[in-house]
């Protein structure tokens, strides 16, 4: 097989307690035999460990927070490309994923490919969203209400049962016992993550979880059902394994076939004891376990960047069942002379 | 009533539900009960087969057998048929 040379922006190198899925999607690209990729780091905090992570990333850039705007994001990928001839870039943030889809013709432009979802799709799927999306799409969701303010709260969970879920505009949740509880926790989320911040009805039973592909024109190009084996106490995967759940993956195609999904996604569900299945949340991009659905035989990051790049994709149509999962942390010891070059240049 | 087909059983007792990723691990006796209806016995041929194997009170190994059923049914590796 023909070996491609590309260049590839990948952002959410943080492979920390909470991890973003930038170090499993290089891994991905990495263990292609299509591709050998030359890996360029976008990072927003000077202590990402992927950027440290020479033997898969070999440049790191610093990018501008989202909330600098989309324009200087623009800047900096067009002086970034300038010196490493983007084929493509990966985000892999959901706070992002705005201002990328925003500038994706832009982008484009530049010869910079990316395989985003539309703006609409973005957009209808949002936790604040769901029960309208729900709706539309047919699918079981539980009862969820925005809140703007603490009046606002107080007003909703009157029409709530405890406990609650209060969760935060892109990441965070918890649940909450009591009135006293919910707005401690609105205060916190609506700090770190902006309005609205969401209530959700709590609904018991295991959580479980699709990774997903969508090529744009209502086709599965990957799908693989996880159970969750242990959770954190931020609510993430720190073990799990493939399951054979026909339901999860005929409600995946379901979704992908009638929003025309196009990008990586991850469905979190929850199975109840009577055996429904809820969709909690869609995320838009590519999860942190993605490596698990290498590691089962779907190269999903791959995929991805085969569609990216306009070439041919065949879509999996299996997967291994009961492969596992398990993170781990690794302390890497790295020289300060690094982190001050980081610090003073923006890029190592 | 039959041994849920799709369940992965290894020789040290462990079992794996490959539909809802569930692990539950037998001991010698469970993983014997479970053998039984794999191969396809009734309830009353594994309670027959118990009690000439083992020195047990016939009352007994019947309410032990019938908690160790419904917890394989509970756990749904055991299916009506």
């Amino acid at each position: 097989m023909e070996c491609r040379k590309i260049n590839v922006g990948i952002t959410g190198l943080n492979n920390i307690d909470s991890p973003g899925p930038g170090m499993p999607v290089i891994r991905g690209i990495k263990e292609s035999p299509c591709f050998d990729a030359r890996i360029i780091g976008l990072a927003y905090d000077h202590l990402e460990p992927g950027i440290y992570m020479k033997e898969w990333v070999d440049k790191t850039y610093m990018i501008p927070y989202p909330s600098k705007g989309k324009d200087a994001l623009f800047e900096r990928i067009k002086e970034i490309h300038a010196r490493e001839k983007l084929d493509l870039i990966i985000p892999n943030f959901d706070a992002e994923l705005f201002s990328f889809i925003k500038l994706e013709s832009q982008i484009d432009q530049l010869g910079i490919k990316t395989f985003l979802p539309t703006l609409e799709q973005f957009e209808e799927r949002h936790k604040s969203n769901l029960p309208g999306y729900g709706k539309k799409y047919g699918v079981d969701v539980p009862k969820s209400e925005e809140a703007f303010s603490l009046n606002d709260l107080s007003n909703i969970l009157r029409s709530f049962q405890f406990p609650v879920m209060v969760k935060g505009k892109y990441y965070d949740a918890y649940k909450a016992y009591s009135p006293e509880q919910a707005q401690a926790y609105f205060i916190k989320l609506s700090a770190k993550w902006g309005y609205p911040v969401i209530v959700q009805e709590f609904v018991d039973g295991t959580e479980v979880n699709v990774i997903a592909l969508g090529d744009g024109k209502g086709n599965v190009i990957s799908a693989v059902a996880m159970r969750k084996q242990y959770i954190t106490d931020k609510g993430k995967a720190w073990g799990g394994v493939t399951i054979s759940d026909v339901s999860m993956l005929e409600l995946t195609h379901k979704i992908i076939s009638q929003t025309k999904w196009r990008g990586g996604m991850e469905l979190e569900l929850i199975r109840t004891t009577d055996n429904k299945l809820y969709i909690l949340e869609i995320n838009p991009r590519i999860p942190a376990w993605v490596y698990l659905a290498v590691g089962a035989g779907q190269n999903l990051p791959e995929a991805l960047v085969k569609l990216a790049l306009g070439m041919e994709v065949k879509p999996y149509t299996s997967y291994e069942i009961g492969k596992m999962f398990i993170r781990y942390s690794w302390d890497m010891i790295v020289d300060i002379d690094m982190f001050s070059k980081l610090v003073t240049s923006g890029e190592l | 009533m039959k041994l849920n087909q799709s369940i992965a059983i290894s020789e040290n007792g462990f079992i794996f539900n490959p539909a809802t990723g569930d692990s539950f691990t037998l001991n010698n006796t469970g993983m014997q009960v479970v053998s039984l209806l794999k191969s396809g016995k009734t309830i009353d041929d594994i309670k027959e087969t118990l009690t000439a194997e083992y020195d047990v009170d016939t009352m007994i190994l019947e309410r032990y057998l019938q908690d160790f059923i419904s917890d394989l049914k509970r756990n749904n590796l055991l299916l009506e048929e």
